[in-house]
């Protein structure tokens, strides 16, 4: 199954997409990486890093981000990360609604590739 | 210009200097963006800190390496990753001298540019760090031309990166969220320019003062 990691400012906001998605898909991989490590709104390389570690499979992993630091701390922690990182790749879709059809789509053991077609019409141009 | 134990009393006095203005950063920022520049700087440079106190270093580019990755790990906001890879950056211009000139200074100040301008896919006039960065990185690349020495250049870069700090106020966001208020950012400077000035310029004090 595809790993899927939500990377936000606020732990709550991962935590109720989490919720959300839990509704129709319960036994996807999904990981959070919402607020800083002491618990503040930013983003956290580290925190990133792991969520990638703890859903990592050879299927892959998607990783969805909210806004500004979060896509740069993402991008950082792929750069360092221990894994294979071509199975890595950070997305550019609506926060909500793509990490929702993904995390669905992983629950429905779809590949990578097929999760991006199926997000694809999602993005927003926020990866410059 | 400097061995590695000025370059850690240097970074150390910048943090300081940092902490002193958490609250004027702070101020900044919640004028035009998400309030939280000054917490997030003091926080990050109170790592680099604990990392300069507690390492040891047989390289200067391990130094900045180390003190790199303190910034992106614990700053929390666009300021970790963007000084964390301006410190990498700078790091990997230095590989493993163990005495900084002010040649080298000003060339890792040109390699930090290049890295904040990858990463925050940014370039100058978009009210950012880089428009104190790259200014201070202008006159201090003059200075040198001009056969001024170590303290002279080392001011340069501090006026020059003060005067692009000044400048932002003209500037529209382009970036970050205070692109998201747009216009009403002029009248403004950033606060990611402030702390470059503030860094740069605790930077040359130190050494002045040395």
């Amino acid at each position: 199954m595809v790993g899927i990691v939500l990377v936000s400012h606020s732990r709550k906001i991962v935590e109720g997409i989490r919720e959300l998605a839990a509704q129709m898909a319960k036994d996807a991989p999904v990981a959070l990486a919402g607020g800083t490590e002491d618990d503040r709104l930013g983003t956290d390389m580290n925190k990133i890093s792991n969520a990638v570690h703890d859903v990592y499979s050879e299927d892959g992993v998607l990783v969805f981000f909210d806004m500004g630091s979060a896509y740069m701390n993402a991008q950082m922690a792929l750069d360092f990360l221990e894994e294979d990182g071509s199975k890595v790749e950070i997305v550019d879709a609506a926060f909500v609604e793509g990490a929702i059809t993904a995390i669905v789509d992983s629950g429905l053991n779809k590949s990578m590739d097929e999760i991006k077609a199926d997000i694809a019409s999602m993005k927003l141009g926020k990866m410059p | 210009m400097a061995e590695l134990n000025q370059v850690i009393g240097a970074l150390n006095h910048a943090a300081d200097i940092i902490e002193n203005n958490k609250q004027h950063l702070t101020e900044l920022d919640g004028a035009i963006g998400d309030g939280d520049h000054g917490i997030n700087m003091s926080r990050g440079f109170s790592f680099v800190k604990k990392t300069l106190d507690e390492g040891s270093f047989e390289t200067a580019a391990d130094l900045f390496k180390k003190s790199g990755m303190a910034l992106v790990a614990h700053v929390g906001g666009a300021s970790g990753p963007l000084f964390g890879t301006a410190f990498l950056r700078a790091s990997m211009t230095l590989k493993d001298k163990t005495e900084i000139t002010i040649e080298d200074y000003i060339n890792l100040l040109k390699a930090s540019i290049e890295g904040i301008k990858m990463r925050g896919k940014s370039d100058a006039g978009e009210k950012t760090m880089l428009d104190a960065l790259i200014p201070a990185y202008e006159a201090g690349e003059q200075a040198v031309q001009q056969g001024k020495n170590t303290v002279e250049v080392l001011q340069a870069v501090k006026e020059g990166s003060e005067k692009g700090l000044k400048e932002t106020e003209k500037l529209v966001a382009k970036k970050g969220r205070a692109s998201y208020v747009g216009e009403r950012s002029i009248g403004h400077q950033d606060p990611g320019a402030a702390s470059v000035a503030l860094i740069l310029g605790a930077i040359a004090d130190y050494f002045s003062e040395a």
